[in-house]
């Protein structure tokens, strides 16, 4: 995942050498104004059409083309000022072909006829200059066409409708209530809104049309000691970000939950701090969420087990794919895992990737063992000998996902999700079995290898577990984990009613760098004797 | 060879352009204040895994920010359409939002216009590199990792572009820019060895193809079959991207306001920040100058701001924080940025002569997937990567698995024992060229390292 700090640095008014110093970004705001109306009214589907015949006739074996308006907002306070009112807005046309087993793309900002065959007919030209490179013909799973399919995520109230003083108020509101608590001196929250409006044609036949809103508030307070010999922060994870609309960010309740994160961060001053050792764990799903990604999502896509991702986001420890699939003891029996598109508010939830595939629910860990990767349709062939020994078609997960109507589509994580036990088992059932240990609450730092063995976290607050019960707070706590290991200490999960959902706007891959959205569900887990270290160094 | 775009506008747009752009938005504008801020340019990009090209292309772009101000209250648009419709909609966007949000009691009035240097950074070589031409960078890599019965995989990546602000008080600023980075990574076929080089500069000619190729190799091969090494606190010898890796995080921390409120690593207890005080060893000094022919950037900020050359740490001492307009203001200061660019000034020491004098210790090619810990201490942690090497009785003996380690850039330069001469690297961990960096390699003791791990 990328780092939220790169993110506050670069929407924050302190971000004084904006893109002068840097590179030149892509594609970053608003349509002419014919091709906005040709868009909103739909006219561009004629466009799609256009350029999949254009690639078609250039000798493309398969082609699809995007066509997408992608849209930004942001809302940026700290106290009781604003720091930064921004909209971003963004409209093109990408076309990728497929020729004699290769793929070429390319992209354009015209939404005009000539523009779009135009680049039809260049992605042709690179996939037939990529041609002289190729070592084994890419070939695509089947999937079927959805001549006239439309998809809305869930959101009820659209944000970008929503007056921006109705949004200042809720953060101001919610500044002011931490603000109340003695030692906390600063806050800053944000609010953080896309809306992607993506329409896909595919020489397959399908013609679809999606609408994603994606919603993200953040929170954080920061509490001095008197004497200034320490400062503590506690950031409002919990109010994870969802694909869900306004409604969700005023469910998330920022006003009615600052004064308690503002308490914690005063609280946090004078915790104790941790002792290292060897503790058992109980983690709350707003922490459990970013270990499952990266230490679940990510080794178990099938690019980086094969190598694909080595030079940046690295390869995986579960490969080859034949020694593991089936075999890979990930955790005990009650694991299971399971990838998906489909979970209702989930950020990686659509009706149909970026290869026109309606993805599936498919379980990356069964009962324990490792089970499948995560895949796209030219990844899907892969594993054709793994899905005939399961008696399953080879079809795709629906796994393809490009960031923008700029970037070349491939394979992105889903939702990644550790399933409850068929219980009633809650957070204080999951404290009442440990004896010696600490519960950790949200997610903090975090950091991983590049073959995801060996990875560390932090959290926001932390308690020390005594005799089943909370004894108090701790502070400068950190995991360190060894993957298999640690899911295999996993020794009992929470119920269906504590299932929740975590997730990051910002997970990184590929060369150039692409982000995608994702959401991770959990209940809360509880882990056996896992190595815990203390980061307040002083020297 | 992949074609350039057919739809390439100018790969950025030119002074007279962008003159002719601000103007036009400041004329629609009915702000009390308007900055417009524009950038163009293209990224040119070629991908490699396996030991072939799998992907490539050319992206480019140009876009317009617009920052109305009424009274205290402000608000920003930005909009990637240059005709006069779009421009306009987007400057009446910018002024109904900001007349909608409440007051900013600490904007800072536009500046009055700036004389800047002439920057240094840009590239002809840079902004040509076409296909081809990566390509054949490509090959260099890929057909000696071959050759050596290796696997490949890397990234060229090399950006050209303009940037130009300019605000209704008068004030215009334009410059172009280049930079481009090269990274690979060479593994054995069994996936027990792994190598890492990589180059980044303003000037494509500067890199060579060659001599990343012959260095991943040998580490991919020397890398082979790790042992394990107990975690603990250990004397290194860290390569200048390894140096370059933690010594850049010390800028994120630079920020004087959060030093004065208490929440940074440069905070004095009892109030104000350290300026003035002594936090790493007496050889340790850290300069931004975008004039630095060796690690130039751009002479203005994203506000007009001229970026001139400032000194953080001289002689482990801090002489300076980065202060923004209104702080400095408050402050009594003169406002400052770490403005794109970095150098540490070095020693004289060779890294064999750090290893010669070593009677154990570790050898760190790279760091990777460095998060923030403990800001208050600006602690890390991360882990070594594609090159780790143990060090017995001045002699590097055998490869060792990698380690994760929690420190900080602050202890690491406390702990300081000996010195390189600067070179420029490639410190992003996503191999895009990032910022501007120069660093010696360094001999250190005592560096924490907390666990292993069995990642190649």
């Amino acid at each position: 995942m990328s780092d939220r700090r790169d993110f506050l640095r670069t929407t924050g008014a302190a971000a004084a050498a904006i893109a002068l110093a840097s590179a030149p970004r892509r594609a970053s705001a608003a349509p002419a104004y014919e091709d906005l109306d040709r868009f909103q009214s739909g006219a561009s589907k004629e466009l799609l059409l256009e350029a999949i015949n254009a690639a078609k006739m250039g000798g493309a074996s398969y082609a699809d083309c995007r066509i997408a308006r992608f849209r930004q907002n942001f809302v940026v306070t700290r106290e009781q000022q604003i720091i930064n009112v921004v909209d971003t807005d963004t409209l093109g046309c990408g076309v990728r072909a497929l020729v004699d087993g290769c793929w070429g793309f390319a992209a354009t900002r015209d939404l005009t006829r000539a523009a779009v065959t135009g680049a039809a007919r260049e992605a042709v030209a690179i996939a037939k200059a990529n041609r002289v490179a190729r070592d084994r013909a890419i070939t695509l799973a089947p999937t079927q066409a959805y001549p006239n399919a439309t998809w809305k995520s869930a959101f009820t109230t659209d944000p970008f409708e929503v007056p921006l003083e109705q949004k200042v108020d809720l953060l101001l509101k919610a500044n002011a209530e931490a603000m109340k608590v003695p030692k906390v001196k600063f806050v800053n929250s944000i609010l953080f809104f896309v809306k992607q409006e993506r329409q896909f044609a595919s020489t397959e036949g399908s013609v679809i049309d999606q609408t994603f809103v994606r919603s993200w508030p953040l929170f954080t307070a920061t509490a001095v000691a008197d004497d200034f010999s320490d400062f503590q922060n506690r950031q409002g994870v919990e109010a994870a970000p969802m694909g869900r609309g306004f409604e969700y960010v005023l469910s998330a309740d920022l006003p009615g939950n600052a004064r308690k994160w503002a308490e914690q961060a005063a609280e946090k001053l004078t915790a104790k701090p941790v002792e290292v050792g060897k503790y058992d764990l109980v983690l709350h799903p707003s922490n459990l969420w970013l270990t499952i990604h990266e230490s679940i999502g990510h080794p178990t896509e099938l690019d980086r087990a094969l190598g694909y991702e080595a030079n940046y986001a690295g390869t995986s420890f579960i490969a080859p794919p034949d020694e593991k699939l089936g075999k890979l003891q990930y955790g005990k029996p009650l694991m299971n895992v399971q990838g998906d598109r489909s979970q209702e508010g989930a950020l990686a939830t659509v009706g149909y990737d970026d290869d026109g595939v309606k993805p599936d629910e498919f379980l990356i860990v069964k009962d324990g063992i490792f089970n499948d990767y995560q895949t796209t349709r030219e990844q899907a062939p892969w594993l054709a000998e793994w899905y005939a020994k399961q008696g399953k078609p080879v079809r795709s997960h629906g796994c393809s996902y490009a960031d923008s109507w700029a970037s070349v589509a491939f394979q992105r994580m889903p939702n990644v999700s550790l399933l409850p036990a068929n219980d009633e088992a809650t957070w204080d059932d999951l404290i009442a079995g440990v004896d010696r240990g600490i519960a950790i609450i949200g997610d903090g730092s975090f950091s991983i290898d590049q073959q995801r063995y060996n990875a560390q976290f932090g959290g926001q607050v932390y308690y020390e577990i005594r005799g089943g019960k909370v004894a108090g707070m701790l502070k400068d706590v950190a995991y360190q984990i060894r993957t298999p290991d640690f899911w295999n200490s996993m020794d009992k999960l929470g119920g269906k009613a504590s299932y929740e959902l975590g997730g990051s706007f910002f997970d990184g891959k590929g060369q150039p760098g692409q982000v995608n959205a994702v959401s991770h569900g959990s209940p809360p887990a509880r882990f056996r004797q896992v190595n815990v270290i203390n980061t307040g160094r002083t020297s | 060879m992949t074609p350039r775009s057919l739809y390439a506008i100018a790969p950025h747009l030119s002074r007279a352009e962008c003159e002719a752009i601000t103007k036009k938005v400041l004329g629609f504008s009915t702000a009390d204040e308007c900055r417009v801020t524009v950038n163009s340019g293209m990224r040119q990009n070629t991908r490699f895994a396996v030991n072939q090209i799998s992907t490539a292309g050319d992206d480019y772009n140009a876009s317009v920010n617009i920052r109305s101000v009424f009274g205290k209250k402000v608000a920003s648009v930005s909009v990637n359409r240059l005709d006069d419709a779009s421009l306009k909609a987007a400057v009446e966007n910018s002024e109904r939002i900001a007349r909608l949000a409440p007051d900013d009691p600490e904007l800072m009035p536009e500046l009055p216009p700036q004389r800047y240097a002439e920057p240094i950074v840009w590239s002809d070589a840079t902004a040509s590199l076409e296909p081809e031409a990566r390509a054949e960078a490509v090959r260099a890599v890929t057909e000696a990792s071959r050759k050596a019965g290796l696997v490949s995989t890397g990234y060229l990546e090399a950006q050209a572009g303009s940037g130009a602000v300019a605000n209704n008080r008068g004030l215009f600023a334009y410059s172009r820019s280049t930079a481009t980075a090269y990274t690979t990574t060479v593994r054995t076929p069994d996936g027990t060895g792994s190598g890492w080089a990589g180059a980044s500069d303003n000037d494509f000619r500067r890199i060579n193809p060659a001599v990343l190729a012959e260095r991943a190799i040998e580490k991919a091969k020397r890398s082979a079959n790790p042992v394990a090494i107990e975690p603990g606190r250990y004397t290194v010898v860290l390569e200048p991207t390894a140096v370059a890796n933690l010594v850049q995080l010390i800028v994120g921390s630079l920020n004087a306001r959060n030093a004065d409120e208490g929440r940074s690593f440069f905070s004095k207890a009892g109030g104000g920040n350290k300026i003035g005080e002594k936090v790493v060893d007496e050889r340790v000094t850290l300069i931004s100058d975008p004039l630095d022919p060796r690690v130039p950037a751009n002479t203005f900020g994203g506000d007009g701001m001229p970026n001139t050359r400032v000194t953080w740490i001289e002689n482990g001492v801090v002489r300076n924080l980065a202060y923004d307009r209104f702080w400095a203001q408050k402050s009594g200061k003169e406002p400052s940025f770490a403005g794109g660019t970095l150098r540490m000034e070095g020693g004289a020491s060779s890294v064999e002569e750090m290893i010669a004098s070593t009677e154990r210790g570790i050898l760190v090619t790279r760091f990777w997937y460095i998060r923030g810990v403990d800001p208050r201490t600006i602690l890390f942690t991360g882990l070594t990567r594609d090159g780790t090497f143990l060090i017995e009785n001045g002699k590097v003996t055998r490869p060792v698995k990698n380690l994760r380690y929690n420190e900080s850039p602050i202890f690491m330069l406390n702990n300081l024992q000996m010195m390189g001469r600067p070179e420029r690297v490639s410190a992003s961990e996503s191999g895009g060229p990032g910022q501007a960096i120069m660093v010696p390699a360094i001999k250190a003791r005592d560096f924490n390292f907390t666990s292993t791990s069995d990642a190649i």
